[in-house]
């Protein structure tokens, strides 16, 4: 017993930095696992807090840049909305149909206080939470195309996991309808990877690339990127590097997309594995 | 100025450093400086370590919480706190008796260089090492180590030469 109490004082700091070593590592490998990163992330009220007060002096510096973008997104969304009335003008009976008014997501328009993208496993946090309605696995768009996917919340804020991180896989395809998964390497923050294609798909320099819709989270449709490169040599993974139409260093307001089906999905995927 | 108050707004000052200013620099794309560290170079060395460790780990901690890093600054500057006393003995020969009289600007600048050096670079590469978190790579995590570790000394002299003119 003697011995012990011996043993304890003369290794007490080595003992004390072990447990705390252990408590890091632990914190650590929670991080890179989606369903545990409970703890240390950034969308707590403080940190939160903090970046929020920051982000709000910051954006004086880059308002002309976002009014561009603004400007553009309403643009593109006008023409959309006249060409929706031609079409509706052009028949001479009003149709009622209800399908198309079951609508199937619900946006919400967030700010980013707080972006990464420089390290391999990126995350962003924006200034709305639970009580603005967001929940875990939302997308998170703006008007050139997608950012990430909500993955912890609090009151008031939501950190993003980026697309620019090595842990992301999202569904993507071809224009023509050949879909792969989309990752990131963790190099360069304007180019992400499509692997999984198939090696008959006809695919060209410039494609573009949109999300596939195969998944509870992104819609259908959403840009990407356009293929920059494509591996033609025979290397068992057929991969594709696609530049990303978002500059990820430089984002300010975003949109997160709520899937108003996404709980019926899951119930019913969950009903099938039983 | 009483210490314990010092190295208390020592520590949030560095918080806040690292978080708002240092880690948005990105020099040439990706490269920051990891000026937190001199944390562990300026608390006085004492016989009774825990408190230190608990500060070092603290410290880290808050900057992963504001980087969604996990634990991987905690981690890294853990690492140079404990092993800052074995270094300390290896470059400038001090021992027990020495630690109450132990200044690290009044030491010759050789060995000085050697020992911060030394934990800077160790910290830097546990810290990418463990951001990559991978084997892959490597060269990419030595790399970023060393060009970090250039751009977080030369700030460090420059802030000690700056500061140290005022006497």
């Amino acid at each position: 017993m003697q011995q012990l109490v011996y043993f304890f004082q003369k290794f007490k700091y080595f003992l004390f930095f072990l447990l705390l070593q252990f408590i890091a590592l632990t914190l650590i490998f929670n991080n890179l696992n989606f369903q545990k990163s409970k703890y240390v992330n950034s969308a707590n009220a403080l940190t939160g807090g903090l970046y929020n007060k920051v982000a709000n002096i910051s954006d004086y510096f880059s308002l002309k840049a976002t009014n561009t973008k603004l400007l553009e997104e309403n643009t593109l969304l006008r023409n959309f909305l006249q060409q929706k009335r031609t079409l509706s003008f052009s028949v001479d009976s009003i149709v009622i149909d209800t399908i198309k008014y079951h609508q199937k997501y619900t946006v919400t328009s967030a700010k980013i206080i707080n972006n990464n993208y420089a390290k391999a496993f990126n995350f962003l946090t924006i200034n709305k939470g639970t009580a603005a309605g967001l929940d875990k696995e939302m997308a998170v768009v703006n008007g050139k195309g997608i950012v990430g996917f909500t993955d912890n919340l609090s009151i008031n804020y939501a950190r993003i996991q980026s697309i620019l991180n090595k842990n992301t896989r999202i569904n993507a395809r071809l224009k023509n309808g050949y879909f792969g998964t989309l990752k990131w390497n963790g190099l360069d923050y304007r180019i992400v990877q499509l692997i999984d294609i198939p090696r008959q798909a006809p695919v060209k320099i410039g494609d573009t690339i949109e999300t596939g819709g195969k998944s509870a989270i992104f819609p259908e449709g959403i840009l990407i990127g356009e293929v920059v490169e494509i591996n033609n040599d025979n290397a068992v993974d057929n991969v594709i590097n696609v530049k990303l139409f978002n500059d990820m260093s430089a984002i300010g307001p975003v949109y997160v997309i709520k899937n108003l089906q996404k709980e019926e999905i899951k119930f019913l995927e969950n009903e099938a594995d039983e | 100025m009483n210490k314990t108050i010092y190295f208390g707004l020592l520590f949030v000052f560095l918080v806040l450093l690292q978080v708002f200013v240092l880690n948005n620099i990105l020099f040439l794309g990706h490269i920051n400086p990891y000026l937190y560290i001199i944390f562990v170079f300026l608390y006085p060395l004492k016989k009774s370590r825990i408190g230190f460790l608990l500060l070092s780990f603290a410290l880290g901690l808050s900057i992963d919480f504001f980087s969604d890093s996990g634990g991987i600054h905690a981690f890294s500057i853990l690492t140079i706190a404990y092993f800052r006393l074995f270094f300390i003995r290896l470059f400038l020969n001090k021992f027990e008796v020495d630690y109450p009289f132990f200044k690290l600007n009044l030491e010759p600048f050789g060995k000085k260089f050697n020992y911060i050096v030394t934990l800077t670079l160790l910290h830097h590469f546990l810290l990418f090492f463990l951001a990559n978190f991978s084997f892959q790579n490597m060269s990419q995590v030595f790399l970023n180590t060393l060009y970090s570790s250039v751009f977080t000394l030369i700030l460090y002299f420059l802030s000690i030469y700056i500061f140290s003119k005022k006497q």
